[in-house]
């Protein structure tokens, strides 16, 4: 075994760095990629099937109904307003802030979920009726499972940085990266949106 | 913020703090905690690599010994041995433990032990996730095999098409616990993905830019990526094939607007770079062994990592190749066959760069390098066999024929079990301390490689003579009666210089010459460090300079020095240059990680037999992730730097 030779000092390095700089954010976006690539497949499903119709939603069923899921992408929008400022907050290391905006954002999840359920309720169709009706509940369901994880993972960030956990660095590295995540979770809705509620009415009989 | 300390205040490693001294308590600090607990409960790459590779190798046994059963079967016509119903479950159970639960789990294990020590770093990224990878993998394997043992191991086939494994004709449990042990394996070979991938970007020591990172890591970089870009397409068709059978959605039922053929697409969509994620590694493998034993660097580095790259970008263009007998558009047809052609290009470029590394250098024919030469005969002719297999009029005479099956264990075992077994062969005095016998090595190499051709080359004329794949028997008088008995005698051949393989490995553990930290005279940084590793890793961490550090620092290998040492800490660097950036702590030990497993196995075999499963067992999972991810060192003061 080679002797060293000592050449660099690291003890001067930081200990917690925002953004590409730190592990955690390089694990979200490998997260975001597989969810991201399922999402895209849930999607290939669904064009690939469309493909195969005359008709889409194939007859009798009707295109879902507008109201809960457009009132759903617009409060998931706006919700970008808070995070933005969670994320500001978290990198400026304002804890008072951040533990407030937190509570906001754990409330709109909420009612987020809430609107989902009435979107799965204005489907008009069943996953079991047809192929079209399981993969429009499949898209919904796997979009909904993201939305109850960053709640959740909300929530638990909301309860962390009221302990004395909260003053650490790292903490604010977790509530930023946790704004990034929900960015991803909108973002990948807008296209779910267009392909459960427009895509049908374009192609409609 | 109050107790701000400043960088004097921790123990760092450094000139005032080398050798033994250092070690003793970098030893302390990494060490596991002792008895059950501490054994359930580390996060040591190494250890889990260990075991993630001991469980790899078990089954491989047992699929190797249904193997072995399903050539006895066939070893004469009309033979009685084996029932219909029960060939059908062996064949499923060799094919889905071989793919799912041995050739991708073993390289992961390879991945997992040795790239933090070729990267310089003390353990992965999330070496949490790590631990709950192996868990979960570990318990799927399980599961299917208890399954079996009770006679409901699944029976479709190992890429289990629809409508056959639907829910009308394959009723009962059988395909489901097959879809769901498809779910366990994805999960954890999808964490393991993360994990490399952040461990090979960010974890690498100061200098190690991405032209100096070693070929092995580049391969498990490129295949990490395809893992995470891959397995979510057979993560989501298997869901879909359970919900069809257990909730009655109708994606794969042609009556109601779905349709068969969506399956045989998101499956080799996942399938098709399947066979790369199991065979790039093993080319990396490939890249190391031949530079160290042609002592010289290797040739065509940039050509061999865009060939890595190539691969895995044409591996997803490929899919289709698998359906040429479903019927497809004749420009469909035209471009697949030329993407399937086109991907034996990089491979082509590999394999001329290791025949002029070694042509160049000056090779030792030691046992991992008689491996290495084996593997190239072998998988040239499999890739022959491919690139046949892509013409589309080959292809329809030749579908679900044992040419197939001849083609697909060339390129697999030839292509990733030789290599596998040159690695193990190479890295086992790194792991063990101890070096494996040169003698047994060298019997169980040429029993190997003539047997594997003894047993599957008869295949390629049982194929062209019309013999098809699946069959629990056939009638005397087809002409197949002497090719399949030759198989059957190879087989056991070839199985035979397992066991000798696998033997040599028991006994050098107890018996091999010490090896020291460097047997081979290698280059890699895994080398720097005794064998076996102490559980930190490098007692410093290593400084890189070049592509070879250890053949150009043969006295002194620089270092950097000044993290904790009283505290898991790791470095991170920059993404391409690897520049020295954040120092950040490294998870300490943890059960949350088993209890979470725990959590999302009963989840996913609940789940097998009710949906209500996925919401009721949620509950654990998620209680199980928050516990793990509440911090808990709660002594540790925040140490912003202060000048």
């Amino acid at each position: 075994m080679q002797a060293p030779a000592f050449t660099q000092d690291l003890s001067r390095l930081p200990t917690h760095g925002f953004g590409p700089r730190s592990a955690t954010w390089w694990g979200i976006v490998a997260f975001f990629l597989i969810e991201g690539t399922a999402l895209a497949l849930g999607a290939a499903v669904y064009l690939y099937l469309l493909g195969q119709e005359q008709a889409w939603p194939p007859p009798p069923h009707l295109p879902p109904d507008l109201p809960a899921g457009t009132l759903f992408t617009l409060l998931l929008l706006l919700s970008e307003i808070p995070n933005s400022m969670i994320k500001r907050a978290a990198e400026h290391g304002e804890l008072r802030k951040v533990r407030r905006l937190l509570i906001v954002i754990s409330l709109i999840g909420l009612a987020l979920l809430v609107l989902r359920g009435f979107e799965f309720n204005s489907l008009n169709v069943y996953w079991y009726d047809n192929a079209y009706g399981s993969a429009l509940w499949m898209l919904l369901v796997l979009h909904t499972t993201h939305i109850g994880t960053d709640w959740v993972d909300s929530l638990v960030l909301a309860g962390l940085m009221h302990t004395r956990h909260g003053m650490e660095g790292r903490r604010f590295v977790d509530c930023a990266e946790n704004a990034m995540y929900w960015r991803f979770v909108w973002l990948a809705w807008l296209p779910l949106y267009l392909l459960i509620y427009w895509v049908p009415r374009l192609q409609g009989p | 913020m109050t107790a701000l300390m400043s960088p004097r205040d921790h123990l760092r490693d450094g000139p005032e703090l080398t050798g033994e001294a250092l070690d003793r308590r970098l030893a302390r600090t990494w060490r596991r905690q002792p008895g059950l607990i501490g054994w359930l409960s580390t996060t040591d790459h190494k250890e889990i690599g260990r075991r993630y590779l001991v469980t790899a190798f078990v089954f491989l046994i047992l699929a190797g010994i249904l193997g072995l059963a399903i050539r006895l079967q066939l070893a004469r016509p009309e033979s009685g041995l084996i029932s219909a119903d029960r060939y059908n479950q062996i064949f499923t159970m060799h094919g889905t433990t071989m793919m799912f639960l041995f050739a991708v789990p073993v390289m992961e294990a390879m991945a997992v032990y040795l790239i933090p020590l070729m990267l310089g770093t003390r353990n992965t990224a999330f070496a949490r996730l790590n631990a709950f990878s192996y868990y979960v993998y570990l318990a799927g394997g399980t599961m299917i095999w208890v399954a079996f043992i009770l006679n409901v191991g699944p029976d479709a086939g190992w890429f289990s098409y629809v409508p056959l494994s639907g829910p009308e004709y394959s009723p009962g449990k059988r395909v489901d616990i097959w879809a769901q042990m498809v779910t366990f394996t994805e999960v954890a070979a999808l964490a393991a993905a993360v994990v490399m991938t952040t461990t090979i970007l960010k974890q690498r020591a100061p200098g190690m830019s991405m032209g100096r990172m070693p070929v092995f890591a580049w391969a498990i970089l490129v295949v990490s990526l395809m893992i995470i870009f891959s397995m979510p397409s057979v993560a989501l068709t298997s869901a879909m094939l359970m919900s069809d059978r257990l909730v009655g959605t109708q994606f794969f039922n042609s009556y109601e607007h779905g349709d068969p053929l969506l399956w045989q697409h998101l499956f080799w969509f996942f399938g098709h770079p399947e066979v790369y994620i199991i065979f790039l590694p093993a080319t990396g493998f490939v890249s190391e062994i031949v530079q160290t034993f042609s002592g010289r660097r290797i040739i065509g580095y940039p050509a061999i990592v865009l060939a890595l790259v190539a691969t895995g970008l044409l591996a997803f263009g490929l899919w289709v190749h698998h359906m040429f007998a479903t019927g497809l558009p004749r420009q469909g047809y035209a471009f697949y066959t030329a993407a399937s052609m086109a991907v034996s290009l990089p491979a082509g470029i590999q394999i001329f760069c290791w025949i002029a590394t070694i042509w160049d250098g000056r090779p030792r024919f030691a046992v991992p390098m008689l491996w290495v030469v084996g593997f190239i005969v072998t998988f040239v002719i499999g890739g022959m066999t491919g690139v046949m297999l892509a013409s589309v009029p080959i292809d329809l005479q030749l579908h679900d024929t044992y040419f197939v099956v001849a083609h697909f264990h060339y390129v697999l075992i030839g292509g990733a079990v030789f290599p596998l077994l040159g690695a193990i062969t190479y890295w086992f005095p790194k792991i063990t301390g101890r070096l494996m016998s040169e003698g047994l090595g060298k019997l169980a190499f040429w029993l190997g490689f003539i047997g594997f051709q003894v047993a599957f080359m008869p295949m390629h004329f049982l194929g062209i003579l019309g013999m098809p794949r699946r069959v629990y028997t056939y009638q005397p008088g087809l002409g197949w009666d002497g090719l399949n008995l030759v198989a059957t005698i190879g087989a056991f051949a070839f199985a035979s210089a397992l066991v000798i393989f696998i033997l040599n490995v028991l006994v050098s553990l107890r018996r091999g010459g010490a090896a020291g930290s460097n047997p081979w005279n290698a280059s890699g940084l895994e080398w720097a460090t005794s064998s076996p590793p102490p559980p930190y890793g490098h007692a410093h961490i290593p400084v890189v300079d070049g592509p070879t550090p250890l053949w150009t620092h043969e006295e002194r290998l620089p270092v950097a020095y000044g993290l904790r040492v009283e505290q898991r800490e790791i470095l991170l660097t920059t993404v391409v240059d690897a520049v020295p950036d954040v120092r950040e702590p490294s998870s300490e030990p943890s059960l949350w990680p088993l209890v979470s497993a725990l959590a999302t196995t009963a989840l996913f075999v609940c789940s097998i037999f009710t949906p209500w499963a996925l919401v009721i067992g949620a509950v654990p999972v998620t209680a199980a992730l928050i516990g793990w991810f509440w911090p808990k060192n709660n002594d540790v003061k925040p140490e912003p730097v202060i000048d």
